[in-house]
C-alpha cells in the first residue's frame, strides 16, 4: 500500500514534467506574474533524483513510524548534529536564498542588515528557550504553554496560534514554489503547486518526522554545498578580493557608493526596531522550529543542535551576502539577464532571480539546473516541516487533548494526524492557487509578527514567570494575535497595495513593536489581576515545572528502536 | 511520586547553585548578543554614516561590513561558549543532582 503510493506520487510527477515537455503551447496561454521559461532538463533530472531519493527514505521511514512519538518527533532519536542540520534545513528557505540575496543585489548594505536580523534570533533561542523546550515539551508548543495552565483553553489557543502561523507561512512557500518552479522548470504554476502539495503530504503522512527530518538534512547539505560552490566561483571571478568585488559593485550599481552604507530601507527607526523584534523573537515562536527540539533525546543534544544549526545558518547567510554583492556586477551588467536586453530594466523572471542568474553566469546551464533543483528541494523541506507542525496541532492538541480529553488511543490520534496533514496539503494547494497573483511579501512579516506576538510571549512567560495564569495567557495571546493581524491589514502592504486604499492607517510596515509589547502587557496585567482559585494553583505549580525545565527530571526520553 | 522528587530537588543546595550559575551565563550571553545587535541597529537608524566609512585608505568596503559579519560570527561563537559550559560543567551538576535526589 505504502509502496504503491510512493510509486504513484513519483509517476505523477514524472507525468507532469513530461506533459509540460510535450505541450508546446504552454507559454502562450500563460499570464502569471513570473514569466515561464523553456524547460530545463538538467533541473528536472536532478530534481527527479532528489524526489526518488527522498521517496525511498519515506518508504524506509514509514516502516519505522509505529507510534505517535515516532510520527511527531522521530521517537526523540535524532542526534544533536543531525537535528542541527535539519533545523538549518528548516530555516534556510528558498526565501532566504533568493529573497535575501536579491535584497543585497538591489539595496546593498540594507540587505545585509536584514540578513543579520534573520540570524540574531538563534543565539537567543539557545540561551533562553532550547533546553526548556526539550525538558517540558513532548510533541507540540502547546505542551509547554499548557503545562501548568488550563489544558483545554490554553491548548486550543496555542494550537490556533500555531495553525495561523503555519497557514500564512504555507501560503508564502506555495506561491513562491509555484512561481519559482514555473520559471526554473518551465512547468505550469498550478502543476508546480500540486506537485509540492502531493510530495509534502506523502512525506508527512507516511514518513512522519523521520522522513521530514531526513528531507531537511539532505536539502540543507545540498543548499550549503551549492551555495558554497557558487560563493567560491563568485570570489574567484574577482580574484578572491572582496574589496575589488565591492569596488566593481559600486561602479555597476546605479546608487553607486551609497550601497556600501545603510540607506533608505531602514531609515525609519520605528520600522527598523519593529522589524528586528519580529525577526529575532518571531523565530523562537515558529511552531515548526520549536517542534524540532522534541526530536532529540535530551537537553544536551538540544543545545548541541542549536550550536550546529546556527553555525551552518550563519555561514550560509554570509555566503548569501557575498552572492548578492557579486550579482550586482556579474548579473547587473549582463544584458542576457534583463528583459529586452536593457541593462537596468526589469530582471528576467522578477526581482527574486539574481542568484539564479548568477549561477547561470558563473556555472552555466548545468549549475543553474542544479541550483534550481536545490531551490525546489528547499521548498519541499520547509513545507513538510510546516505541515507536520500544523498536523500535530490538530491531532495532538485539538483532537486528542481537547476534544477527546486524553482518552483517544494512539492509533486514533495518528489517524487524525494523517487526515490533518492531507487536509493541510489540500488547503495549501488551494491557497497557493488563490494567491497566485497576489504579492505575498507582506505575509512573511505577518508570519514572524504573529509568531512574535501570539506564541512567543505566552511561551517565554510560561517558562520564566511564576505569575502567569490561564486567563492572562489567553487574553495576552489573543491580543497579540489580533493586534498583529490588524496592524498588518491596516499597513501599506495590505491596506494600500492589496485593498487599494489611498493611504495606510497603520503607518509602519512591521507590527511586532506594538503587537508584541501589547501582548506582554496584557498577559502580565491580566495575570496579576487574576485572583481565581485556579490561578493560585497555577502559580503554585510553577516551582515543580521549573525543576523539570531546569533539570529534565520527568521529561520524556528517547524511544529505543 | 514525582512531586516528592521535585520537592527534594528544590531543597538541594546544588539545585540553587545550578539554576543561579546557568541562569547568569544565559543572561550575560543574551545581553551581549542583544546589546551589540540593537546597538548596531541604533547606529543604522540614527547615525548611518558611521557605518559608511571606508575600511581603509582607498578601499571601497566600509566598516559596516566587518562589523555586521562580526555580529553573526561572534554570536555564533557565544552559542559555542554556552554549549561548552551547559553541556560540561552544568550537565555534571545536573547529573549529580539527579543522582542525589533519586530514591
Amino acid at each position: 500500500m505504502r509502496r504503491f503510493l510512493c510509486v504513484g506520487a513519483a509517476s505523477l510527477i514524472v507525468l507532469a514534467a513530461l506533459s509540460s515537455f510535450a505541450d508546446p503551447t504552454f507559454a502562450a496561454n500563460d499570464l502569471g506574474a513570473a514569466e515561464k521559461q523553456a524547460i530545463n532538463p538538467t533541473a528536472i533530472i536532478m530534481f527527479l533524483i532528489f524526489v526518488m531519493g527522498t521517496l525511498g527514505i519515506t518508504y524506509w521511514a514509514a516502516n519505522r513510524t509505529k507510534s505517535a512519538a515516532d510520527f511527531y518527533t522521530a521517537g526523540g532519536g535524532i542526534t544533536g548534529f543531525q537535528n542541527g542540520l535539519a533545523i538549518a534545513g528548516d530555516y534556510m528557505s528558498a526565501a532566504t536564498l533568493l529573497g535575501l540575496s536579491s535584497l543585497v543585489f538591489s539595496t546593498g548594505f540594507d540587505g545585509f542588515i536584514y540578513i543579520i536580523s534573520f540570524f540574531v534570533g538563534w543565539p537567543i533561542i539557545l540561551f533562553l528557550v532550547a533546553e526548556r523546550l526539550r525538558n517540558l515539551g513532548r510533541f507540540t508548543f502547546a505542551d509547554i504553554a499548557s503545562y501548568r495552565l488550563d489544558q483545554a483553553k490554553v491548548r486550543t489557543f496555542a494550537a490556533i496560534g500555531s495553525l495561523t502561523v503555519v497557514c500564512f507561512y504555507l501560503i508564502v512557500q506555495m506561491v513562491g514554489a509555484g512561481q519559482l518552479i514555473k520559471l526554473l522548470f518551465g512547468l505550469d504554476y498550478a502543476v508546480a503547486v500540486v506537485i509540492v502539495g502531493v510530495l509534502m503530504v506523502v512525506y508527512v503522512t507516511f514518513g512522519g518526522m523521520i522522513a521530514t527530518t531526513w528531507v531537511q538534512i539532505i536539502k540543507a547539505v545540498l543548499l550549503l554545498g551549492g551555495g558554497s560552490v557558487l560563493g567560491i566561483l563568485a570570489l574567484a571571478y574577482f580574484g578572491f578580493n572582496l574589496d575589488f568585488m565591492a569596488a566593481q559593485a559600486v561602479a555597476s550599481h546605479k546608487a553607486g557608493i551609497k550601497i556600501m552604507a545603510p540607506g533608505s530601507l531602514l531609515a525609519d527607526p520605528v520600522s527598523a526596531v519593529s522589524l528586528s523584534l519580529g525577526l529575532v523573537f518571531g523565530t523562537a515562536g515558529l511552531p515548526h522550529i520549536m517542534m524540532r527540539f522534541f526530536t532529540v533525546p535530551n537537553a544536551k543534544e538540544a543545545r548541541k543542535s542549536v550550536f550546529v544549526a546556527s553555525g551552518f545558518i550563519g555561514f550560509f547567510f554570509l555566503v548569501v551576502a557575498v552572492l548578492g554583492l557579486a550579482a550586482i556586477t556579474i548579473v547587473g551588467t549582463d544584458p542576457r539577464f534583463f528583459e529586452g536586453g536593457k541593462i537596468g530594466g526589469k530582471i528576467i523572471g522578477g526581482g527574486n532571480m539574481p542568484v539564479m542568474h548568477l549561477a547561470k553566469a558563473l556555472g552555466g546551464d548545468l549549475f543553474l539546473g542544479f541550483l534550481s533543483a536545490v531551490a525546489f528541494a528547499t521548498i519541499l523541506a520547509v513545507v513538510s516541516g510546516l505541515a507536520l507542525a500544523g498536523a500535530s496541532a490538530i491531532s495532538h492538541d485539538i483532537y486528542a487533548r481537547v476534544i477527546r480529553k486524553g482518552k483517544a488511543t494512539e492509533k486514533e490520534e495518528m489517524r487524525v494526524s494523517k487526515i490533518a496533514s492531507l487536509a493541510l496539503g489540500v488547503l495549501a494547494v488551494v491557497l497557493g492557487i488563490l494567491f497566485e497573483k497576489q504579492n505575498v511579501a507582506f505575509l512573511v512579516g505577518l508570519t514572524f509578527g504573529i509568531a512574535a506576538s501570539a506564541n512567543f510571549p505566552v511561551l517565554i512567560l510560561s517558562m520564566y514567570w511564576k505569575g502567569l495564569t490561564t486567563r492572562g495567557a489567553l487574553y495576552g495571546g489573543l491580543t497579540g494575535l489580533i493586534s498583529a493581524v490588524v496592524c498588518v491589514v491596516l499597513s501599506k502592504a495590505v491596506w494600500v497595495v492589496v485593498l487599494e486604499n489611498p493611504a495606510p492607517i497603520f503607518p509602519y510596515e512591521q507590527p511586532a513593536l506594538f503587537s508584541m509589547t501589547l501582548a506582554f502587557l496584557v498577559t502580565i496585567v491580566v495575570s496579576k489581576l487574576d485572583r481565581s482559585a485556579s490561578a493560585l494553583r497555577e502559580r503554585d505549580a510553577f516551582d515543580d515545572q521549573n525543576v523539570r525545565s531546569q533539570t529534565g527530571i520527568g521529561a520524556s526520553g528517547a524511544v529505543a528502536h | 511520586m514525582s512531586n516528592q522528587i521535585y520537592a527534594r530537588v528544590r531543597q538541594n543546595a546544588n539545585y540553587g547553585i545550578l539554576v543561579k550559575k546557568r541562569g547568569r551565563l544565559a543572561f550575560i550571553l543574551s545581553a551581549l548578543v542583544l546589546v551589540s545587535y540593537y546597538g548596531f541597529m541604533m547606529v543604522v537608524a540614527f547615525a548611518p554614516s558611521l557605518l559608511g566609512r571606508p575600511l581603509g585608505e582607498g578601499m571601497t568596503l566600509t566598516i559596516g561590513a566587518p562589523i555586521g559579519a562580526a555580529i553573526i560570527i561572534v554570536s555564533w561563537l557565544l552559542t559555542g561558549v554556552y554549549s561548552h559550559f551547559a553541556n560540561g560543567e552544568f550537565e555534571e551538576l545536573t547529573e549529580n543532582l539527579i543522582r542525589e535526589t533519586a530514591e
